[in-house]
């Protein structure tokens, strides 16, 4: 139990995390805490990609001395990958709420259900 | 009903992760590219941060992607914000001198500390992104402490439109003198000393100003109204 | 170094499933912003410095601010 739960705890958290983040997408109806879901989600995937390209007992890949033993770094490209990858996700939660602030001023509220009923 | 839905689909969804997510072993190498990228970084592109010359010189291409990306939904949160109809504006009470001038104080400091990241990136964990980041924290620290200040828009656009500008003209340098788009076409010098590593630092540091403006411009087009 | 990550990993559960249930949608804000810095550190431990900088600094300071800033223009309770 203690060996299972060693190697695969950063799993469980980014598999948690998706999770949670699937739920708030699919059940709430305040836009606002739609957008939060997806903020969620998003941090669980980059967890997820860094977690697999970890080697046991590994360091940073960096160069810093110059007779470093590289034999044990970890794998530099998920990284950069999740790197590109947190920028676009903020960038995609500024303009979603951008949208959000132009509906609240159109409709009056920030509720999914009545804003659906709305529609003519 | 809609809740039993979305339930039974996290149900599914469980299954299908941790059924694929047992088959993959947590801490053993699994790919070659990577290890082929740590022992030939430092001889082909001279940089000391492997993720860093991954970024910028072996995976050049994403990273013009991406800052376009994010131009765009600056640009858009811009034009979607743009066209609201000015309610009166709302009383904004200044802060106390203790916040005002203890605001004042740390600003440049933080831009020193968010150039000196940026300037690096090829030595030190960093990079255009991070440093980009915390110039954009520096400003955010000015429009909540001394609140009747803004950032000039002028100043701002020709900022990031020079930064993105630099980025696609170093790409083309590269095809004149070199034959492919972002060729490391200058001298590589010796690792782990400020000028080297060929155009990368040039590049993260247009990357580094493209950033703090832009992520300092959303934030100036959401505060706007009151 | 077990018992921290998984402190650390329950406190990001913890956190994440907070933000789903409080009403007041400030503090949902909040505890995402706590997730963002949990999962920095969890960064970190991973090996991997470039990342931990890049999350800590955009995700737990920018889109938490960006979220309050918007949340004055609209409604801050979730009906």
């Amino acid at each position: 139990m203690m060996s299972f739960l060693a190697d695969y705890i950063y799993y469980i958290g980014a598999f948690g995390l998706i999770l949670i983040g699937l739920y708030i997408i699919l059940v709430k109806h305040n836009l606002i805490k739609v957008i939060v879901g997806l903020g969620i989600l998003d941090t669980g995937v980059n967890l997820f990609l860094i977690s697999v390209g970890y080697i046991a007992k590994g360091t940073a890949p960096i160069f810093s001395r110059p007779g470093i033993d590289s034999e044990h770094m970890v794998d530099p490209v998920p990284q950069a990958l999740v790197l590109t990858a947190i920028v676009i996700g903020v960038a995609v939660l500024a303009l979603a709420l951008s949208l959000a602030i132009r509906l609240y001023q159109h409709y009056g509220t920030l509720n999914l259900r009545k804003i659906r009923e709305q529609r003519w | 009903m809609r809740r039993a839905i979305s339930i039974f689909l996290l149900i599914i969804v469980t299954v299908g992760i941790s059924l694929s997510l047992a088959k993959i072993p947590f801490g053993v190498p699994k790919t070659k590219v990577g290890r082929h990228y740590i022992n030939e970084g430092v001889k082909e592109t001279g940089a000391a941060n492997i993720v860093t010359s991954v970024v910028v010189n072996y995976r050049g291409f994403d990273t013009l992607g991406e800052v376009t990306v994010l131009f765009i939904a600056a640009i858009g949160l811009g034009a979607v914000l743009s066209t609201v109809s000015q309610k009166t504006a709302r009383k904004v009470e200044s802060a106390s001198l203790v916040l005002y001038t203890g605001c004042r104080l740390l600003f440049p400091l933080i831009l020193i500390f968010g150039t000196y990241i940026f300037i690096h990136g090829h030595l030190t964990p960093g990079g255009g992104f991070q440093g980009g980041a915390i110039i954009a924290s520096g400003f955010l620290l000015i429009y909540l402490g001394c609140r009747e200040r803004r950032i000039n828009r002028v100043v701002s656009n020709l900022v990031e439109s020079l930064g993105g500008l630099i980025f696609v003209v170093i790409g083309l340098l590269g095809l004149v003198f070199g034959g492919y788009f972002l060729l490391n076409f200058l001298p590589k010098g010796t690792a782990n000393t400020l000028f080297s590593a060929g155009i990368i630092p040039i590049i993260y540091v247009a990357i580094g100003f493209k950033v703090g403006s832009e992520l300092a411009s959303i934030i100036d087009n959401l505060i706007e109204e009151s | 170094m077990i018992v921290v990550v998984s402190f650390l990993v329950v406190l990001m559960l913890v956190a994440a499933i907070a933000a789903s249930v409080f009403r007041d949608l400030i503090g949902a804000v909040i505890a995402s912003a706590l997730v963002s810095l949990a999962a920095a550190i969890l960064f970190y431990f991973l090996q991997a410095p470039d990342v931990a900088m890049a999350e800590a600094a955009i995700g737990a300071a920018l889109t938490a601010a960006i979220f309050i800033i918007a949340l004055r223009r609209t409604k801050r309770y979730e009906e």
